[in-house]
Formats: C-alpha cells, sequence, structure tokens
C-alpha cells in the first residue's frame, strides 16, 4: 500500500513567458503560459529538484488534491510524497503541462492572440524538444539551474532522456520508465488509427467536439496500455447478462471496460491536443540526428540514467528499454536497468508495485541533493 | 592482500585490474565486488543480474546494474566493450559453458572465471565416502545446488586448451583462502583464472 498520508492539499501555479518560442516545425509561439505544481521545498542551493514529464493524457496534477477537488488525487500519487519514492522531505518535485495541452498551459483552446479566437486545429505541432525548450524556461523561473532528476514513463520517460541531450549540464540524472528510443512502425500505426478516428468524425469536420473520434482513439489505446494476461484475468470472456444475446450492443465485460474508459475520456479530453501528442510521440528519434547511432546521439549526456521496463509491456518493450541501455553501456556510461515483473502492461508505470517503487526509491536515495 | 569481505577470490580478481580500466561483472549480485574494484582499484564497473533483489541492493549501492541473464549470451554488449568480463563462482551454474566463455571473451579484453574445483580433495572424500560434497566453495545440497556444471581445475584447463583460449594467470585457493602452489587439483578448492583469446 501506499505509504505515508501524501502531499495534500496543492495549489494549481501558472507561469507566462513572453519571450517568442521557436519550434521544431519552423513555426514560432508568440509567447505562452505553462501550468505547474510543485511538492516540497526548494532548497537554498536550489539543488534538490526533480521534474516530473507526463506520457499522452497526463498533465501538470502529479500528487496531491486541490482544495476545490479534494477526490481528483494526482496521477502519479503513489510515487511521490512524505516517504515515498519521490520524497517530498528531501526533494522539491515539479509538476507541468507541456504546452498544447489542455490543462491549462498553453494549447488549442488558448487564444490565438493574432486572431483573439481559439487557436484549435490551427495550434502548432509541438514536439518532444520544444516541450522540453518551455520546461527549460519553468526550471530558469524557479531557479534551478540543474535538475537533481527528470523522471517520466513513456512519452514523459523519452522527455526524461532528452533533458540530458538537449541540456547535458541542467541534469545529474535521468529516470526513463517504461519508454523507447523511438516508436517503432507498430506504434506509428496504432497512433495513426486514433487519430484518424479523431479525424474523420464528422463532427470533427463540423467544428465540433469529436466525441466519437476520441472514444474510439482512447478505446484503441487502452487496449495497447493493457497486456493480455491482465485482460484474461480482469474480463476473460465474461458476459454482462450471463448469455449472448446475438447483437451488437455490449456484452463481453472487456466491451464494457472499453466503452467506459472512451466515454470517460471523450468527456473532458481535447482531439487537438490528442492529435498532437501522438505526433510528438511519432516525431521523437533523437538517434536521427546522429545518423540512426543512438549511442552518438546520448555520448553528449551527462547524466546517471535509471532505465525501467515491465514484462508484459508489449507497447514499449523491455527489448526497447534495453536499446537504450545498450546504447549508454556502449559508451561506458553510467546506467541501471530494472525490468520489473508485472501483470499491467505499459500502465504498469503508474501501478503501486512494491519492487518497482522499491528500485526507484534506491536509486534516489543515492542522489546528492 | 588477504580476504576481502569473506571472498578471497576478490583479492585476486581486484589485483588484475588497473585504475580506469573498465569491468563487466556478470552475476553481479549487489555489487560488492563492483564497488570493491571502484573504491580500491578506480576502476568502473558495470554488472549484470537476473534475481530482482539482488538488483534492487545493487541500485542502492549505487552500482551500474543491468538486470538480465546469461544464458541468452551478452548480446547487447558491443565486441571488446570491456578491459575485464569477470564470472566469480558462476561458471559452474551456467549450462552452455563454452557459450557464455565465447561471449566473454567476445566483449572483454581479458577474462576472469573463478570456479570450485570439483577435484578438492575434501570433495573426493566425500563423494568416497558415498555423498555428494557439501564445502566452503559448494555450499549446496545436490538437491537444491544452482550448479548445473560440476568440473575440475584440470577439466577446465583442457576445454581453454580445446578451445584455444590462453590462460595468463592462475590462483588456486584453499576453503580458507590461501594460495596454493603445488597439487593444485588435489588441494585446492577454488580456482580463479584470468584468461584472454
Amino acid at each position: 500500500m501506499t505509504s505515508g498520508t501524501g502531499v495534500g492539499v496543492v495549489e494549481p501555479q501558472r507561469a507566462r513567458f513572453d519571450a517568442p518560442l521557436r519550434l521544431r516545425s519552423g513555426q514560432t509561439l508568440p509567447g505562452f503560459e505553462l501550468a505547474y505544481e510543485t511538492y516540497g521545498t526548494l532548497n537554498a542551493a536550489r539543488s534538490n529538484a526533480i521534474l516530473v514529464c507526463h506520457a499522452l493524457s497526463g498533465h501538470q496534477h502529479v500528487a496531491g488534491v486541490h482544495a476545490d477537488a479534494p477526490n481528483n488525487l494526482g496521477w502519479w500519487d503513489n510515487i511521490v510524497g512524505p516517504g515515498r519514492p519521490l520524497d517530498t522531505d528531501r526533494f522539491f518535485v515539479v509538476g507541468v503541462n507541456n504546452l498544447g495541452g489542455c490543462h491549462g498551459s498553453t494549447g488549442p483552446a488558448s487564444l490565438n492572440p493574432a486572431t483573439d479566437a481559439p487557436w484549435g486545429r490551427d495550434f502548432p505541432i509541438v514536439t518532444v524538444e520544444d516541450w522540453i525548450e518551455a520546461q527549460a524556461r519553468l526550471a530558469d523561473r524557479l531557479g534551478v539551474s540543474q535538475w537533481a532528476a527528470t523522471i517520466g514513463g513513456s512519452l514523459g520517460g523519452m522527455q526524461a532522456m532528452q533533458w540530458t541531450i538537449e541540456h547535458p549540464g541542467r541534469v545529474r540524472h535521468a529516470l526513463v520508465i517504461a519508454a523507447a528510443p523511438k516508436l517503432s512502425a507498430e506504434n506509428i500505426a496504432f497512433n495513426e488509427v486514433a487519430r484518424q478516428a479523431i479525424l474523420s468524425d464528422p463532427d470533427y469536420a463540423a467544428g465540433k467536439r469529436p466525441e466519437r473520434g476520441l472514444r474510439l482513439a482512447r478505446m484503441l489505446g487502452h487496449i495497447t496500455y493493457l497486456s493480455d494476461d491482465q485482460m484474461a484475468d480482469k474480463f476473460g470472456r465474461r458476459l454482462r447478462h450471463g448469455e449472448y444475446k446475438y447483437g451488437f450492443g455490449v456484452e463481453f465485460e472487456v466491451e464494457s471496460y472499453l466503452r467506459h474508459q472512451g466515454d470517460k475520456f471523450a468527456g473532458w479530453f481535447d482531439a487537438d491536443t490528442y492529435l498532437r501528442m501522438t505526433k510528438a510521440l511519432d516525431y521523437y528519434d533523437p538517434a536521427a540526428a546522429c545518423g540512426g547511432d543512438l549511442a552518438a546521439a546520448l555520448a553528449k549526456a551527462e547524466a546517471k540514467f535509471l532505465v525501467v521496463s515491465f514484462t508484459t509491456d508489449w507497447r514499449f518493450s523491455p527489448e526497447r528499454s534495453r536499446e537504450i541501455v545498450n546504447a549508454l553501456v556502449k559508451n561506458h556510461q553510467n546506467v541501471a536497468y530494472a525490468e520489473i515483473e508485472s501483470q499491467h502492461g505499459h500502465d504498469s508505470f503508474l501501478m503501486e508495485n512494491a519492487h518497482y517503487h522499491r528500485v526507484v526509491a534506491n536509486y534516489l536515495a543515492n542522489v546528492k541533493t | 592482500m588477504t580476504n576481502t569481505l569473506g571472498r578471497p577470490d576478490f583479492a585476486a580478481i581486484a589485483a588484475w585490474v588497473q585504475p580506469g580500466e573498465s569491468v563487466l561483472d556478470l552475476r553481479c549480485g549487489d555489487g560488492t565486488l563492483l564497488k570493491l574494484l571502484q573504491q580500491e582499484r578506480g576502476a568502473r564497473g558495470w554488472g549484470v543480474e537476473i534475481d530482482p533483489d539482488n538488483v534492487a541492493a545493487a541500485i542502492a549501492n549505487g552500482i551500474n546494474v543491468i538486470q538480465g541473464n546469461l544464458e541468452g549470451g551478452l548480446a547487447g554488449f558491443e565486441d571488446r566493450a570491456f578491459d575485464h568480463v569477470v564470472l566469480s563462482r558462476t561458471l559452474q551454474t551456467v549450462r552452455h559453458t563454452e557459450g557464455i566463455l565465447r561471449e566473454m571473451l567476445r566483449v572483454g579484453r581479458e577474462v576472469v572465471v573463478s570456479f570450485p574445483n570439483f577435484a578438492y580433495w575434501k570433495n573426493r572424500m566425500a563423494v568416497m565416502n558415498g555423498r555428494m560434497p557439501v564445502s566452503e566453495d559448494l555450499p549446496y545440497q545436490w538437491f537444491n545446488t544452482p550448479n548445473v556444471r560440476f568440473f575440475t581445475i584440470d577439466d577446465f584447463e583442457a576445454l581453454c586448451t580445446q578451445m584455444g583460449v590462453t590462460i595468463r594467470e592462475r590462483h588456486v585457493l584453499d576453503e580458507e583462502g590461501r594460495l596454493i602452489e603445488e597439487e593444485q587439483n588435489f588441494l585446492g578448492s577454488l580456482g580463479v583464472y584470468r584468461i584472454t583469446r
């Protein structure tokens, strides 16, 4: 069970950056805002800050609750707090919503200063590298010249790793969890089907909220986050009504689950954000600039690494994490790697798992503040 | 050098590693040897370990531990990636003896192997008396041993000859960790070898 009481009530924060941000795509954002939260206390030397990077549908609300929403626990609350692996008695932990997000940072729902109307689908495509630049400005604002650690799972792990390449001197440790050095064709294929679900929804074409498309995208995504074993355990072939109805309503429990997940997501997530997050995943490929040589791309990193994978994760399998590990070892860089036994597939990185949390806690115990 | 943390082969291994050299320790456990080589010899170390508890302990020790098994070889590692590859008291637990030796010689400039000598006189006595040996260096009962290959110092050297492997140095120790110079296959409990292609 999660230890301790957690960080309790936390304050949503915002930072405004007026200097234009030139994006990888060639477009320029005239200025932007980032929504963020912090947990713990920045020490006098400003040397104990950890940046938590979020994945596809994540955001800045990593831990604790807001005063006006006492039941809305942060998405990674089980790992952040006093006495937890990201120990807020030692570390100053920062969660930030990425550019293009839909949780308060500048994104498709924000006003485009050129038109005074929401950006909507005109919001530029943003990349992992763009996010790092935005996060770096937030670090400057917070007075953090060097992160004690960057950490994230999945797309968040890619950001944690990219920090060490973009700003080698600004990160001492990178914890890269359930990630990959780039997407495979199969990964991109899943993303493309999710995007097409949204783009082909007539509501999207009509300028309305494409709930059907979002629902389908999320249902597809969810299949890739789980494992075959876990689905067998959780649902098997169980029927809602105990017998076949010979129709297209919800019959199998797994259908009910997916529809529920899809409905929940379609009710609140921004379709234009979803489209952009999947593109950021697709484009991420730090080795490309070095002719496909990941070791060459990572050679400039000064950080030490902890790489973690999960046995049943088939979206970013342990072999994908080993690519990162092998590249770092080839360079004689410092890296530890744990392959965690878990039945929860890709979602394992979010789950409470005593061994996983012990590995992260043991690693962070050696991170000097 | 005296016994090091109860592992007399560690002292011999440490003496073969020069400051700044890179070491890959296979089945590194909680990283005790690597920590010693880093602290006392200024080496740069990486380890491979399969047991999850050992991996967590090695991480707590600040070791570059990589979780993985040896039966699949050392596929992730480049040719000649390390100055030394160490397999301490583990060769007898690996099914593909020749395979792992070739893999170690591929990724390392030098290889260090230590293993219990099945022909140690006390082991011979045990078998003479009708029981499988249990000793300091063979601490398991026959029914719960992780060991799958039982061989002697002479067997190992014969295999090296057959594989065209060069033996650079050999330390043979008794159960107390004392160096044995004569009648090594009879008086030695543990063989520690430094080999190259």
